[in-house]
């Protein structure tokens, strides 16, 4: 990569008449972008883990269900339409507010699978276990997924344990695979998304990140910030028995927006069906603790990992109804359209900012950091 | 450079023979230096960067000046009618 | 929040864009000088809602992207030592030295830590005293307070384990840079309002005499960008060319004499090196001789490290403003926000990546909005 335009050398000082040094000001450091290895953001959900699956991981295991890149794949076998997924985790600190591997490791299995509509009925649990984990807090964990899997009417059938010596292992991963079952007539799969769609948001925001970034050293901050961990299966279900005259094909996408959080998530979609899509910032809530949280430290709530909440591209005709029916459940009570799927800019997600003017999402690229600039 | 937050100083007490505080931003609180600021009060709103306290709100030249901007469309004729102004903070609860 | 929010009203933006409208009878370059500055306006779009004719320019205020690279490839030299803990602001963990950048380092095996205050390495330091607490130490001098402090209390507290690798680079010289070049062609300013909420302006009074440029300094959320662009305009048509402040809610020509003294006794001012430019006399700030004991420079040998600058790529003349994005024969092509050539390119919300990613899509974006440049009080309420 050289600079085409071929003027001096970057260093040199040539002077003008006044005596003071010819300025070419702040060139700009190339990033890195191939690894030797892996560094933590390659694991951040944004481009850098993209970068990953494409070069590494798709090459390899290369078949049409992979490539659809849905949080789960839908297989049919001997006539029923299954669900099937995988999820590990590995959060740090392992208990935070709202929270804890154990129920994040059911919740976001079980909402991988409800993102295709699928009904959850049974997981497996692979634990990987740090000698030297408290037994007491191995137990807490555990508890905490049985009754997270009772929340979501779900049930352990198969798991796994392994220890690895001290320093090893950040005292706990957990993998858990999930199967669920999708009725006839649904087609929820990124592919969908349809301009005229719009785009609903079941609720707040950047709880769980910020709740997670509260408890890392250094960046500590007090305040009421709870992760929204949660299973999304029942709501998923209600959306869906939302009533229609028509087909009941209405919900086109559903994801829940993790790693990365709503804008990157939305992005994957833009690019996979190759649409466009405008939010409005004042239309996406955020509580005021968060949101203060993130003005200090520079991040942007709409990168903030999210562990309870879905986005939905939901048929334009039905949109009001869908979200009158989420608002009459527990987890979509603040569940608000925050924009909608366009012609214009295809695979770009644009913004109208509440001042008014106008602003391109883009994908992350590795961790959001604090910033001080 | 400079990303620096205003917050309200809830708390002020010493810490290792420095001035700190308890500063609320939204709605979380954190720990801030005030050895920059020493006239500073509880109550008072403070201009936090990394952690230290840079600079004091003018809390009465901001509400002047807040003002000021408000009655713009006094000085340019608009066409458009008075609208209401949107609360801060809109949706957000 | 309070002060905050109502700094990000929509009907008022509109009403102080309509003003410009209003006095503005030519075209104007300004340039805002501060990296937050070129951040909050990409982030709300506030280069979107000015009138044809205002070109917002983007300064030299990213302490990320002017860090000399010796100093970068010296930080990681330090944090790759067996026994240090490196620590440093989240902006500096991607910036690529000539080997690697930091995350690469932590995952290599060294300690490497994220800090939000440099108050945060003393207490590091105390909960590892066989280790060597080293802080990168960046910044304009906005931030200089903070990592003064840090350099005091680790001489009073006796903390020997604490040390700041020093890159402090200061404003008014690289202004003075900026508008002696011949080519410069930014004709009015906004001042950077949290490094004068530190120094006070006074220092910008003699560059506005001298080349004749309006400086306001300005705050950060769009109403203080809009408010700032406004004052600008306004002296440019008039004629006039003198600092004025727009954020008198925060500073004053003063600014913070008790953060200045302790700042002075902690650094003094010497010639800094440039990323991309060289050297600018009197630039920089680096530690005292009574702080030798905590100056990373002098306790670590890394001077044989071989250097090697990148391609070069030109984005240092779209900094200056004398090239758009579009003008640069790598943008579009070989740089892009899904692979990018700059430092300011690889946060999220680098400045180059918003400002780059922003302005491809206006192009197209601007053709289709048409009249919508006319932004309409209405449009910004309750916009459905």
């Amino acid at each position: 990569m050289t600079a085409a335009s071929g003027e001096a050398d970057r260093d040199a000082e040539v002077e003008p008449a006044d005596g003071a040094p010819s300025i070419m000001f702040g060139s700009c450091p190339i990033p890195i972008f191939e690894h030797k290895q892996i560094v933590l953001g390659h694991g951040s959900g944004g481009k850098l883990t993209s970068e990953l699956i494409d070069t590494i991981f798709r090459p390899a295991f290369r078949n049409p269900i992979l490539d659809k890149l849905d949080d789960q794949a839908v297989l049919t076998i001997g006539g029923a339409r299954l669900a099937f997924t995988t999820d590990s985790f590995v959060v740090t600190p392992i208990f935070f507010p709202g929270g804890d591997i154990g129920r994040i490791a059911v919740n976001g299995t079980v909402n991988d699978l409800a993102m295709s509509g699928a009904r959850p009925l049974y997981l497996s649990a692979a634990f990987i276990l740090e000698e030297g984990l408290a037994t007491v807090d191995l137990r807490r964990v555990v508890e905490s997924m049985r009754a997270a899997a009772e929340e979501a009417g779900v049930q352990f059938v198969t798991g796994d344990t392994k220890v690895v010596n001290r320093g090893k292992g950040d005292q706990i991963f957990i993998t858990t695979t999930g199967i669920g079952v999708i009725e006839d007539g649904l087609n929820i799969s990124a592919d969908r998304a349809r301009p005229g769609d719009k785009i609903i948001l079941s609720g707040f925001i950047g709880d769980h990140g910020m709740a997670i970034m509260s408890q890392r050293e250094n960046l500590e901050f007090e305040g009421a910030i709870e992760s929204d961990c949660a299973s999304l299966n029942g709501l998923v279900a209600s959306m869906i028995a939302t009533p229609s005259e028509g087909a009941r094909d209405f919900i086109h996408v559903l994801r829940d927006p993790t790693r990365g959080g709503v804008a990157t998530t939305l992005n994957e979609i833009a690019k996979r069906a190759n649409v466009g899509m405008m939010l409005r910032e004042q239309s996406v809530p955020v509580r005021e603790s968060v949101k203060g949280a993130c003005e200090i430290l520079g991040l942007d709530p709409l990168y903030v990992a999210n562990e309870g909440k879905l986005l939905a591209l939901v048929a334009p005709e039905m949109a009001e109804e869908v979200l009158r029916q989420m608002r009459r459940h527990d987890l979509g009570k603040d569940a608000v359209i925050i924009g909608e799927v366009v012609d214009e800019h295809p695979g770009m997600l644009l913004m109208k900012t509440e001042i008014g003017g106008t602003r391109v999402l883009d994908v992350m690229f590795g961790e959001q950091l604090p910033r001080i600039c | 450079m400079c990303l620096a937050i205003p917050g309200k100083v809830l708390e002020a007490y010493d810490s290792r023979g420095m001035r700190m505080a308890k500063v609320q931003f939204g709605g979380i609180t954190r720990e801030a230096c005030l050895e920059y600021v020493p006239e500073t009060l509880v109550g008072d709103y403070v201009l936090v960067h990394v952690g230290f306290a840079i600079s004091r709100v003018d809390e009465a030249e901001a509400e002047r000046t807040y003002q000021a901007l408000r009655e713009l469309d006094q000085l340019t004729e608009l066409e458009t009618p008075v609208v209401e102004e949107i609360e801060p903070g809109g949706y957000r609860q | 929040m309070k002060y905050l929010d109502e700094y990000r009203n929509g009907p008022i933006a509109a009403k102080i864009v309509d003003e410009i409208r209003r006095v503005q009878t030519r075209p104007w370059v300004l340039m805002e000088v501060c990296g937050g500055q070129t951040h909050s306006i990409v982030k709300h779009g506030l280069d979107h809602l000015l009138p044809e004719g205002i070109e917002l320019v983007h300064g030299p205020g990213c302490p990320v992207c002017v860090t000399p690279l010796e100093m970068i490839d010296k930080a990681h030299a330090i944090a790759k030592k067996p026994g240090v803990i490196f620590c440093s602001f989240g902006d500096m963990l991607r910036v690529p030295g000539s080997d690697g950048d930091l995350f690469t380092i932590k995952s290599q095996g060294g300690d490497v830590r994220v800090v939000y205050s440099p108050l945060d390495c003393l207490k590091i330091a105390r909960s590892n005293p066989d280790k060597q607490v080293v802080f990168f130490a960046i910044g304009f001098e906005t931030t200089a307070p903070a990592n003064a402090m840090l350099a005091w209390r680790a001489r009073e507290e006796g903390a020997k384990n604490v040390s700041l690798l020093v890159s402090h680079v200061l404003v008014p010289p690289a202004m003075a840079a900026i508008l002696a070049s011949p080519e410069n062609r930014v004709q009015g300013f906004l001042g950077p309002g949290h490094v004068c909420a530190v120094m006070g302006y006074s220092e910008y009074e003699p560059l506005s005499a001298r080349f004749k440029v309006p400086i306001v300094i300005t705050g950060f959320e769009p109403l203080d960008i809009l408010q700032g662009t406004l004052m600008t305009v306004r002296q440019l048509e008039e004629g006039r060319a003198v600092v004025e402040n727009e954020y008198s809610r925060i500073l004053n020509r003063d600014g913070n004499p008790t953060a200045q003294k302790l700042v002075a006794s902690v650094f003094d001012i010497g010639d800094r090196k440039w990323r991309g430019i060289g050297t600018i006399a009197q630039s920089g700030y680096r530690l005292r001789r009574e702080f030798a004991e905590h100056d990373a420079e002098r306790i670590f040998n890394v001077d044989d490290i071989d250097t090697k600058e990148p391609e070069a790529c030109i984005s240092g003349q779209i900094l200056r403003g004398i090239k758009k994005p579009h003008d640069c024969a790598a943008f579009g092509t070989i740089c892009t926000p899904q692979r990018p050539l700059g430092a300011t390119m690889v946060s999220a919300e680098g400045a180059c990546a918003a400002y780059y990613t922003y302005g491809r899509h206006l192009e197209q974006h601007r053709a289709q909005l048409g009249a919508a440049q006319l932004v309409s009080v209405e449009s910004l309420v309750g916009a459905a």
